[in-house]
């Protein structure tokens, strides 16, 4: 075989077969990762936030702080009761409201409210938040997670879809809204 | 039996293989070798195949789909002829398996087997470990329960801190916006399919490199590893003083691994499985989610960090540790062995033996954590009670209704958040008390805008009351001298 000097016909058919494969693998290459990073790409486009009805203003009293809870808007048959998701509802003076995440800033875990003494508490490390969201203790760098909310035809509606985490990029600029 | 060794020489004369599995079985091996020190490789790849065995079991039953999964384990538990006893075999089975590769990893650094030739074992090794601990985590999620959504949670949150891909990866990982049917799905082909065939093609690799190389001869002090004379010596080694590994030394590897396989059935038939607790749903706030074992140091050491220093340690301290672990060989590829000529490296295991372990004691009570129903649940000891005036009773009474006890103790019950109030008044002033309560500080919230004047009057008197028999109350030695002499005696009673 190796007496023909140069390039033999199955040397090349050999390296032409690699490079076919190569393309053919690039060609696959493509829907695969697309198909993996959907997720990240639906949120980019579309976004999985909208806007959700909690219920009638009657159900938050004035001054009050209550647990609501909602089903996430992207939901799958598969999602079961995971799918349902609590936050907190606080109605300032009758007119205005905070919405906060149940998600502590901190790592996640759900905050229980202690309306005895306005406190809101983390079990997983002690954090601590006032009434109006804010840190008070523990590990948390910054206060509770807040929705959006606005009030149409007697109900109460927030801007959900996303587990909130402390590197989302909306709730960084609020962070710094916050700030200033 | 003629008809058994017939079929023997059958197969053989087509796959051809006796020949080098009697080679590998019976390839010499250096004499001390045959030690009870080297059971613990041979241990987790059996305790592997523990796992292989019954997680296929388990696959026949549970049913990956967040909606259905934590059913699909009640039924496991109690409607499943000894299903309890396979997932308790599966859990128990993944405590041992890191449990024993953790024991392998430090035998085998004490013994300084990763230096030359086996750099690429060790590195391979390191990896080993890293999807062994992949195992633990996605197999805990599989357990889909409260544990597992809100462990989920804490896993988002740390992936979410990292800079400008953090929203991503979290997307990515929960496979959507939030932890659901898909975070479950990615999970379950996570726990089934890639990892395992990971660890498969390690143990792989691994395995036949200590074949290759050789297992790592017993180290010995002032016998010195050098790269020009290894071989030749070790080699010397096995053929002068060497016994074939099958029988001599793989005995003693029998022995502990059905003494594992044991330990396993009897902390499984004893102990039962682990959980599932309550049900994935996010709306039940009511929960302390708390990390499997091998994960508890973890769980304390992020509640120890200043808030300041959390995103940097979490992010860049496993990557320094797994870099420090890869680079090992290569710094300290030659040299001495044995681990009584090597008291840095001693002390490095004994330091991390101590650090882990008491992470992982502090995170058994949780002591950062406050006890959410103390308010309400655990009252103050009557002791505290006793003789006490009308004001301090109702001081006694704000303490529990503004749910103090949860981050504070009385006689050693209730939160351990915060200091123990047993012999606060002996530390603090009533001025220093006030400030503390309405102010806050130290890791404490302000109550000023929670309490009115009277309650904080009240539960002031109550804390005042908090000393020993034999010790008085600490007091503001300017205040009498300000005030007159009746002020600095009992300052409240008199206002």
């Amino acid at each position: 075989m190796s007496l023909i000097r140069g390039v033999t016909r199955r040397d090349l058919f050999m390296k032409a077969g690699i490079f076919l494969n190569g393309i053919v693998g690039v060609i696959l290459a493509v829907p695969i990762v697309r198909y993996l990073l959907s997720p990240v790409t639906r949120e980019r486009k579309a976004g999985y936030d909208s806007w959700i009805p909690l219920g009638d203003l009657e159900q938050f009293p004035s001054g009050e702080t209550r647990l609501a809870t909602y089903r996430n808007p992207v939901v799958s048959s598969s999602d079961g009761g995971t799918a349902n998701i609590a936050c907190w509802v606080r109605n300032v003076d009758g007119k205005s409201f905070q919405v906060f995440a149940i998600n502590c800033a901190h790592l996640g875990c759900p905050v229980r409210w202690f309306p005895q003494s306005s406190l809101f508490m983390c079990p997983c490390h002690g954090g601590a938040y006032y009434q109006d969201g804010s840190r008070a203790s523990g590990p948390p760098e910054r206060g509770l997670f807040e929705y959006d909310y606005r009030i149409e035809g007697g109900k109460l509606l927030i801007k959900a879809g996303e587990m909130p985490t402390p590197g989302q990029a909306s709730n960084i600029v609020r962070e710094i809204r916050t700030c200033v | 039996m003629r008809l058994i060794k017939s079929i023997g020489e059958w197969l053989d004369a087509r796959l051809q293989l006796g020949t080098s599995i009697r080679e590998t079985m019976e390839h010499p091996v250096p004499r001390e070798t045959a030690s009870w020190f080297y059971v613990f490789g041979s241990a987790a790849f059996v305790v592997f195949m523990l796992q292989i065995v019954t997680g296929i079991m388990l696959a026949l039953v549970y049913v990956p789909s967040a909606g259905e999964a934590w059913n699909s384990l009640q039924t496991l538990n109690h409607d499943v002829a000894l299903g309890w006893f396979i997932r308790g075999l599966h859990g128990w089975g993944s405590n041992f398996m890191v449990a024993i590769v953790l024991i392998h990893m430090v035998q085998v650094f004490l013994f300084g087997a990763y230096k030359y030739p086996r750099e690429l074992t060790w590195i391979v090794g390191v990896f080993l470990l890293l999807v062994t601990l992949g195992m633990a985590f996605t197999g805990q999620v599989l357990r889909f329960d409260q544990d597992a959504y809100w462990g989920l949670g804490i896993g988002a949150s740390i992936a979410s801190r990292v800079p400008f891909m953090g929203h991503s990866i979290v997307n990515l990982m929960l496979g959507g916006p939030i932890i659901a049917g898909t975070t479950l799905s990615r999970f379950f082909a996570l726990h089934v399919f890639v990892v395992p065939g990971l660890l498969i093609a390690f143990v792989a690799v691994h395995l036949l490199m200590v074949l290759k190389l050789g297992i790592n001869e017993w180290p010995m002090p002032g016998r010195v590893v050098r790269k020009a004379t290894y071989t030749k010596e070790y080699h010397e080694l096995t053929q002068k003083d060497g016994l074939p590994f099958v029988p001599g030394a793989i005995w003693k590897d029998l022995f502990f691994a059905a003494f594992i396989l044991l330990s396993i059935a009897a902390c499984a038939a004893y102990f039962g499985p682990f959980g599932p607790s309550g049900p994935p749903d996010p709306t039940i706030i009511q929960t302390a989610p708390r990390p499997d074992f091998f994960f508890l140091w973890l769980y304390a050491v992020l509640s120890f960090l200043p808030p300041s220093m959390e995103t940097p340690a979490l992010l860049i301290g496993p990557v320094v540790g797994i870099i420090a672990l890869l680079l090992l060989p290569f710094v300290f590829g030659e040299g001495e062995k044995s681990w009584r000529r090597r008291p840095i490296a001693v002390l490095t295991i004994l330091l991390v033996a101590v650090a882990l372990g008491t992470f992982t004691r502090l995170a058994g009570n949780a002591p950062w954590s406050p006890v959410m129903d103390a308010w309400s649940a655990i009252p103050i000891p009557p002791e505290f009670l006793h003789n006490r005036s009308a004001l301090e009773r109702q001081g006694a009474l704000i303490f529990q209704d503004k749910q103090c006890h949860n981050c504070h103790s009385l006689g050693d019950q209730g939160g351990k958040r915060g200091p123990d109030l047993d012999a606060v008044a002996v530390r603090l002033t009533q001025d220093q008390l006030i400030r503390q309560v309405i102010q806050g500080g130290g890791n404490m919230p302000a109550y000023g805008k929670n309490l009115s004047p009277a309650e904080t009057t009240a539960l002031v008197a109550f804390l005042e009351t908090l000393h020993p028999a034999g010790q008085s109350p600490a007091r503001d030695a300017s205040r009498a001298i300000a005030l007159g002499p009746e002020a600095g005696a009992s300052p409240v009673t008199r206002r």
